[in-house]
């Protein structure tokens, strides 16, 4: 899960790392009140979690109340990149002397912690890694023994970061760390990490991914919400236990197991098809997730056929059967279904289909077979 | 031959007790795995269908002689119970376990690197299957025969499918291998290739990468230097958007990294066949194999 910037840096401030004060709006009213409290001059800032939201101006200073409301009135209800603004973080201007960048990322090649410290900071960060690879000091850090104090130093002196702020910029890596592991974190990057003209350092954003699988232990972290994310049918779908993803086309997918439904959106790409959505119903679905699924696929409005692949491992074909024919009695669809069925009980599940004689559904027996079927259909 | 697992297996299994559990140990002690016993602490002295069940791996491994452990306990436990098994000297654990904290995992992972003692396959796998000698995990064992294709995949459906095609080409497997679909899994593409090219009944490996991460492009860099035997590989995930997980936790494009063209193209250049389609590693797989009988 992606936190908002003000979400990832109330985050922060609850280990200590050092952040300018604000305040989290959802109106004018609220945005204007939020500025008057801080003072002026405030920075009003979209909360989307796209890049580029200052070129977009998504970020405005404000240096009185009138400013305050005339940039906030501008910024709701913008849309940065496809996302629309629902939310607003207020606080108070920074001053800047210099701008850095540090990170904790989950490395997956090296099975270990990253942690990363460049004077570069206020830019792309790939595009730093890129052009100039030695301005960004990395440092993998053993999970069993965490990070220690000179971890921080070396990475200080190794990013040649100003002598003077050595000890706070490595006294605020690790309390980036602490971020990482207690919050169960993927990536904790802030980017630009200010020093002020009065030599304090301070993160002046926050972009905090953390690990959804651990969210049970972090039911505040749960609870957080990006309006701006947030996906009907995606939300139905989670609702229900389902692991759907939205897509731009027009057919839409069920298999079982992750990498089959990925290898189908392939086929029915290959095929000349554009797939609606990622929908895996997972291993063992009993007939009332199938049937719950259709539901999820049908109510976007943009498909006009449907794929089943089923390979069966632990799934029973025909319990997929069976949810098929009762999302037939129950929801009655118009669009055609394609229908490919293998693996344990396949005979049972195509006879229940068979004699069920739902109105356009077709049987196919290969998996390349059903995608050509479907793209036809969908047509 | 086989990889891993063989009639030489001896496994207890953590959660078996619960209901996966019970009848997915029953159904490996079906297919003829030596299934000596189960962990369920509280419910030592009972046991499944007759198979003992035991409170600790400890108690286990040193009343039943265990050499391979399987992990069916839920997320918030499963990392404790590999980590109970690598203490208990377990040679070889698979993590069936889907949705294993990231942290957790990586804890687990680096304890097992270090000690040095256990290899863990997993976690959020289907498991190891040596067709005619010993499955462990949830593989559905009458869909493959014994044969000289090995196999190590990221997904469970998709071995099936791509095993399949083989199978109805007339071919066997020796080892299939679910490494699973998280970001940090117990073993990688490396660590099962370097078994198989060992393997004398292995004449054929068939790798089932998919999105995220960078394990394919070590994996291609490793064939280039290591292995003898033809491989033939699978990508899935070409048509998958960025920044979205595509069902396993591991599978995520993130900028421009971790796409199946690049892993493909890594692939590729280092001389490995890619089908695009699981038909077509099947047909691959099957026209290697002819051309070398």
């Amino acid at each position: 899960m992606d936190l908002l910037e003000y979400q990832g840096k109330q985050v922060f401030a609850r280990h200590g790392v050092p952040v300018p004060s604000g305040r989290h709006a959802q109106t004018v009213d609220e945005a204007a009140a939020a500025a008057d409290d801080i003072g002026y001059p405030c920075v009003i800032k979209a909360q989307v979690q796209i890049g580029g939201r200052g070129k977009a101006g998504g970020i405005k200073v404000a240096r009185d109340h009138a400013e305050a409301r005339d940039a906030a009135e501008a910024i709701l209800g913008m849309d940065i990149r496809g996302l629309t603004v629902h939310e607003l973080w207020v606080e108070a201007a920074s001053e800047i002397a210099s701008e850095y960048y540090a990170s904790v990322v989950f490395d997956r090649s090296a099975k270990a912690p990253l942690v990363m410290l460049s004077t570069k900071g206020g830019m792309d960060i790939e595009a730093v890694a890129e052009e100039d690879p030695e301005a960004i000091a990395r440092l993998h850090v053993d999970p069993l023994v965490g990070f220690q104090e000179f971890h921080s130093r070396r990475l200080a002196f190794e990013a040649a970061v100003d002598a003077d702020v050595v000890r706070p910029v490595g006294a605020m890596l690790s309390k980036l760390y602490d971020v990482f592991v207690a919050e169960e974190a993927t990536l904790v990057e802030v980017n630009p990490l200010i020093v002020t003209p009065e030599r304090e350092v301070r993160a002046l954003d926050a972009k905090v991914t953390l690990d959804d699988n651990a969210l049970f232990r972090h039911p505040d972290n749960a609870e957080l919400r990006d309006p701006s994310r947030e996906d009907p049918q995606e939300r139905m779908a989670k609702e229900r236990g389902l692991t759907y993803v939205k897509l731009d086309g027009n057919i839409g997918i069920l298999g079982n197991g992750a990498g089959l439904v990925m290898s189908t959106l392939d086929v029915v790409a290959q095929a000349g098809g554009s797939p609606a959505n990622f929908l895996d119903a997972g291993g063992g679905s009993k007939a009332e997730a199938i049937t719950s699924a259709v539901e999820v696929i049908l109510s976007n409005q943009n498909v006009k056929a449907v794929l089943f692949n089923i390979f069966g491992g632990i799934t029973r074909c025909d319990e997929v059967a069976r949810g098929l024919i009762e999302a037939f009695n129950q929801i009655n669809p118009t669009v055609p279904f394609v229908v490919r069925l293998d693996g344990t009980n396949d005979v049972e599940g195509r006879r229940l289909l068979a004699e069920a004689q739902l109105p356009n559904v077709f049987a196919e027996s290969t998996m390349d077979g059903a995608a050509r079927r479907v793209v036809e259909l969908a047509a | 031959m086989s990889i891993l697992v063989d009639n030489n297996t001896k496994l207890v299994v953590s959660g078996i007790t619960g209901r996966e559990g019970t009848f997915h140990s029953l159904r490996n002690r079906d297919y003829g795995t030596q299934v000596v016993g189960g962990v369920t602490p509280g419910k030592g002295g009972q046991d499944v269908e007759g198979v003992p069940v035991f409170n600790t791996f400890h108690e286990a491994v040193a009343s039943t002689g265990a050499n391979t452990a399987m992990i069916f306990v839920p997320p918030r436990f499963a990392a404790d119970s590999i980590l109970e098994a690598e203490d208990a000297g377990v040679a070889l654990i698979v993590a069936i376990t889907e949705g294993i904290p990231a942290h957790d995992e990586l804890r687990a992972f680096n304890v097992i690197g270090k000690n040095g003692r256990s290899r863990l396959i997993g976690p959020n796998c289907p498991g190891v299957l040596s067709p005619g000698k010993a499955n462990v995990g949830i593989i559905p064992a009458a869909f493959f025969k014994e044969g000289n294709v090995g196999v190590v995949s990221r997904s469970g459906t998709l071995t099936y499918q791509i095993g399949n095609v083989i199978a109805q080409q007339g071919f066997g497997n020796s080892t299939i291998v679910g490494i699973g679909g998280d970001p940090v899994p117990g073993s990688d593409f490396i660590d099962i290739i370097a078994l198989f090219q060992d393997d004398p009944e292995t004449e054929l490996i068939v790798m089932c990468g998919e999105i995220g991460g960078d394990a394919e492009e070590r994996a291609a860099d490793f064939i280039a230097e290591n292995v003898t035997k033809p491989v033939v590989a699978y990508i899935a995930g070409f048509t998958a958007p960025p920044g979205k997980t595509m069902g396993h936790a591991g599978a995520i494009v993130s900028g421009s990294r971790g796409t199946a063209k690049a892993k493909a193209e890594a692939l590729e250049g280092k001389g490995v066949r890619v089908g695009r389609t699981p038909t077509e590693v099947a047909e691959l797989a099957a026209s290697l194999l002819a051309a070398a009988a």
